[in-house]
């Protein structure tokens, strides 16, 4: 079998385990557990895009999740439409952000350009602190149906969703890594400037890369606000999240599109481990520690760690 | 490092029995579930609640337990997040299986617990949110802070309204947060002016991360209002008050709504900055308040948060904490079983004797009758923890009932 | 409506307030401008240092000020060890901006939970004759809470721009930014003097908090507000360059005060943030950086 039809066969595969696991079983907790994973995923390959294929390294993740989740927020304040469409929605409003983002930004290298989505991040915070229609800085409450679809409850039809989503992200950042556009994202990583002078289109590419990042960070926020019921500002741009964003994808490895998966299956099943075990100020020590352990003993995260042990033993 | 040992200790005891017993043993444990803002910007009133909570499970335990079974808690830190709270509710129930919930400290970590809650149809004893259940409207929640029925918003700024009413005040000025809470409280100080006819001349929100607030006291000084009415936490709370007194705010009435103005050591640490300020608080070791059993619990809470980092007094949220666990406890005693309908309902139709006083609800699960004090800061000298113990330095001017001494006014004698 | 008085009051007040940013930012600007480290664990530095100030004015009673400087050698010291550690894993192997990022993040959270679990949740104050206290000039106040670190943070940043300036290791520090091999023919050690200015803008921390702490009240996790304002400051003021930073922290802390007087408060961040923006998309060396 080749390796492409591998692939999709396994992604195929993944998501009819997760139609069986919703079916089997009705312990709630898990597929809560799950899902809040499956958003880390989705949110370190998104990131990954931009950091680990270009070298452009996002501060700012918390702001395109959370105006994902606003925009969902909001439409569905308007009328009751299904979560296909508010994803979308979702998708569409962060991509352009991103697509601005990558305009705007188009002289600025390395940190500068990390400062800038800092920025972008806070200032977005700013307006939604201010939008009344969405709740402002007091917050908002959404009342998710008791289920949806044929699940048995809704929180299985969320994990559901972001599976979904995981999966796609998953297919999108494979197909980026291994095609020209992978390439001349690697390119521009590693020299930007060489990049240019041998004809690589950087300008172009570095927009795919921040509108893709945008879309699929759009889509993990989208369903944030039926997940956790209630949203403000502050939980909606966490300094965790965007945290996690770029850990899961370094302690993976940024340079293959297997990485952030691993990275985030780790790192994000660790924390919500430890919320429900150890539970108390640790929790912050075990993403300190990783953080710390992973980046200096681990360069090229997990996956680097297994190739190049895989390459000593042949 | 105690805590941790503790609640692994529990988990793994509660995990033992519970795995261990296969028939129904006498003494099997009642296990209570919740989630506590341990860690985050709550932490600093959500480990003082976890405390008195202990101290009440250890009194119930001492006194032969719930129904002659011993109590224990299974617990975990939601770190002030919201969307962590669902989850811990989630394993709360349907992994570890406890028997009764209560709730986290605080809005914010309550309301994302409801749906849950509802669907798994359980009594929902909360500590601390302003009107969480309007949008719920679910009969099994109920309240313990003494906000009251039917509009806490409203409730909460009342009795200073009130008073600035009956001191012939006539210009206000709002002030509050970007959050939750302030919001709620600056709201329900709007409604309540525009009631009383009051003038609203100044009305703006801060960030929560404005590190200065002599130009807000400066803006809102040169609106010159007759009240200053403050939707305020804890460290705004201190940079109010302390730009308010280095500039000399003239007005006649300061306080309201400033969250933080009960910890002890933001109490201490202000002094005498701090009189003749007019603002809320729930429980003060006045006469009037001198329920039974409450020095007793501050006694012992005082013993306990002892090198802990947390509010040595205790006096804010502490015996409300214990108060809610009482209440909890008196209907399952008193239906004989863990039957959530039934106990939902006796706590609905009956009055309770707590350590802060007599406790009905009312609608919505609110207190049937509010009881928001408004406390004014008298006589408050500098760098005196001690001076809180006692009665005297905050005096109870509203409600009338619970009245502990007299208003001084205006604001500018009573500094 | 716009008086004389209130706006002079406006910006006298942001004037003060640039002057403590300053002071919390110069840290940052060393590491980050003149050794490309980006240090975002600073802010919970200058937290420790906060603590620090908590821990001796409250047992021993000394000024928080003084407490500041008297640890200022112990920060120096653990910012040495700091970019051992940190020169060891990424300096030596390039790639170090990004997984020198991720490290101090990791630190960051490591900080935040050992003041934690030494000191609890609560907020922490300080004693000083100085809070509460008032000057009057004309129609203009000049709370001495606010004062006070002011003039120590203008003297700090002034002594950090006279050492960088004037001396053999503060030059040695700006050349090493800008020509390492140069710096090596001179005799100069790269290493020791990045070790040197690393723990110089960590000792920075140690004073900075002691001001923090004397303007308001301290809780651990509080350092996260800060991060934004401080590479806002950083990237506006010029990376390398002292007075920029001082320069656009005064920037911040007036725009923060004239639209928490004027214009509502709960718009400062965005406009702070939108000033970093434009000068982004306009003049990315920011203000004072050499182009």
């Amino acid at each position: 079998m080749s390796r492409e039809v591998a692939f999709w066969a396994s992604l195929a595969a993944v998501l009819a385990a997760g139609l069986w696991f919703t079916g089997s079983y009705d312990n709630e907790y898990y597929f809560n557990f799950a899902y809040a994973v499956l958003q880390g995923v989705v949110m370190a390959i998104a990131w990954n895009i931009l950091g680990g294929f270009a070298g452009y390294v996002n501060f700012g993740s918390a702001g395109f999740f959370a105006v994902g989740a606003y925009t969902a927020i909001a439409l569905s304040k308007l009328a009751a439409l299904p979560m296909v469409v508010l994803i979308v929605a979702a998708g569409l409003v962060c991509g352009l952000i991103g697509l601005a983002i990558g305009l705007l930004t188009l002289r600025l290298r390395g940190v500068y350009f990390a400062i800038a989505t800092l920025a972008v991040a806070i200032v977005f915070e700013t307006l939604i602190d201010n939008w009344e229609f969405v709740g402002g800085a007091g917050g908002t409450y959404i009342i998710p149906p008791a289920t949806a679809w044929f699940f048995d409850s809704y929180v299985e039809y969320l994990f559901f969703v972001m599976l979904a989503l995981a999966v796609v992200a998953t297919a999108v950042s494979r197909i980026m890594n291994r095609s020209r556009l992978g390439r001349g994202l690697a390119a521009i990583r590693e020299d930007e400037v060489a990049a240019e002078c041998a004809g690589v289109p950087t300008l172009q590419l570095k927009l795919i890369a921040t509108t893709a990042m945008g879309v699929l960070m759009g889509f993990a926020g989208a369903p944030y606000g039926f997940y956790a019921t209630y949203v403000d500002p502050v939980s909606a741009f966490s300094l965790l999240i965007a945290v996690n964003a770029i850990a899961m994808p370094m302690i993976g490895g940024t340079e293959m599109w297997l990485g952030p998966i691993i990275g985030a299956l780790l790192l994000g099943s660790a924390q919500k481990i430890a919320t429900v075990t150890i539970s108390s100020e640790l929790n912050l020590l075990i993403v300190g520690a990783a953080l710390v352990a992973f980046i200096t003993f681990a360069p090229r995260g997990i996956v680097g760690l297994v190739g190049s042990l895989w390459n000593r033993r042949r | 490092m105690i805590s941790i040992v503790r609640s692994a200790a529990a988990l793994a005891a509660a995990l033992y029995l519970a795995a261990a017993s296969g028939a129904a043993f006498a003494q099997e444990p009642i296990r209570i579930g919740f989630s506590m803002a341990l860690t985050g910007g709550l932490a600093g009133a959500g480990k003082p609640a976890l405390i008195a909570m202990q101290i009440w499970r250890d009194d119930v335990n001492e006194a032969g337990g719930l129904l002659g079974r011993p109590v224990e808690f299974v617990y975990y830190d939601d770190q002030t997040n919201p969307a962590e709270v669902p989850g811990i509710y989630s394993k709360l129930i349907d992994v570890d299986g406890v028997d009764l919930v209560v709730s986290s400290y605080g809005t914010n970590l309550i309301a994302p617990a409801m749906p849950i809650i509802m669907r798994k149809q359980m009594v929902f004893m909360s500590l601390f949110g302003l009107d969480v259940n309007t949008q719920f409207g679910y009969d099994r929640y109920f309240q313990i802070m003494p906000a009251g029925a039917p509009d806490p918003k409203v409730n909460w700024s009342r009795g200073f309204i009130d008073i600035a009413v009956e001191n012939g005040v006539r210009t206000i000025a709002l002030v509050g947060a970007d959050a939750e809470f302030s919001r709620n409280a600056v709201a329900g100080a709007r409604a309540n002016a525009e009631a009383a006819g009051l003038e609203i001349v100044y009305d703006e929100s801060y960030k929560g991360t404005t590190t200065d607030f002599t130009p807000i006291i400066r803006a809102i000084q040169a609106t010159s209002p007759d009240a200053v009415f403050v939707g305020s936490y804890p460290p705004d709370t201190v940079g109010m008050v302390r730009a308010a007194s280095e500039l000399g705010l003239d007005t006649e009435l300061f306080g309201g709504g400033m969250v933080g103005a009960q910890y002890a050591t933001i109490q201490q640490s202000l002094g005498s900055m701090l009189n003749g300020i007019v603002n809320y608080d729930f429980w003060v070791p006045e006469p009037t308040l001198d329920f039974p059993g409450v020095e007793e619990f501050l006694a012992k809470y005082q013993e306990r948060a002892e090198g802990q980092g947390v509010d040595p007094l205790g006096h804010y949220l502490p015996p409300y904490a214990y108060a809610y666990l009482q209440v909890l406890g008196a209907a399952v005693e008193a239906v004989g079983g863990i039957d959530q309908e039934k106990i939902a309902a006796h706590i609905r139709d009956n009055t309770f004797e707590t350590v802060v006083g007599t406790v009905a609800f009312g609608e919505k699960g609110e207190w049937a009758t509010p009881r928001v004090l408004q406390v004014q800061f008298q006589n408050v000298a500098d760098n005196d923890l001690d001076q809180f113990r006692t009665a005297g330095k905050r005096v109870v001017i509203k409600p009338d009932e619970w009245r502990s001494g007299d208003l001084i006014f205006p604001y500018t004698e009573a500094r | 409506m716009i008086t004389a008085e209130l706006f002079a009051n406006a910006v006298v007040s942001g004037v003060l307030l640039g002057g403590f940013y300053a002071a919390v930012a110069v840290g940052l600007s060393i590491a980050f401008g003149q050794l490309d480290i980006v240090n975002i664990a600073h802010p919970s530095f200058v937290v420790a240092g906060s603590f620090a100030a908590f821990a001796l004015n409250d047992a021993l009673g000394l000024d928080p000020i003084l407490v500041g400087v008297l640890v200022a050698p112990l920060f120096f010291l653990a910012g040495a060890v700091i970019y051992r550690v940190y020169f060891q894993s990424f300096e030596r192997t390039g790639q170090e901006s990004l997984r020198g990022l991720v490290f101090f993040f990791g630190i960051m959270f490591i900080a935040e939970v050992a003041l934690i679990l030494s000191y609890g949740v609560d907020y922490r104050l300080v004693e000083a004759s100085y809070i509460g206290g008032n000057w009057k000039i004309g129609a203009v106040d000049l709370p001495l809470r606010m004062l006070v670190p002011f003039v120590v943070a203008l003297s700090m940043t002034t002594a950090i721009w006279l050492y960088l300036s004037r001396t053999f290791t503060g030059r040695a520090i700006q050349a090493v930014a800008q020509d390492r091999l140069a710096l090596q023919l001179m005799g100069a050690d790269p290493i020791r003097i990045k070790q040197h200015a690393f723990g110089l803008a960590v000792a920075t921390a140690a004073i900075a908090g002691s001001l923090l702490i004397i303007i308001g009240p301290v809780e651990p996790s509080i350092g996260r507000i800060y991060i934004g304002k401080v590479f806002a400051i950083v990237v506006l003021g010029g990376m390398g360059s002292i007075s920029g930073t001082l320069i656009a922290a005064f920037i911040l802390g007036i725009a923060e005060s004239m639209v928490a007087t004027f214009a509502g408060p709960s718009w400062s961040n965005a406009v702070a943030f939108g000033i970093l923006l434009v000068t982004l998309a306009v003049r990315p060396q920011g203000l004072m950086g050499r182009t």
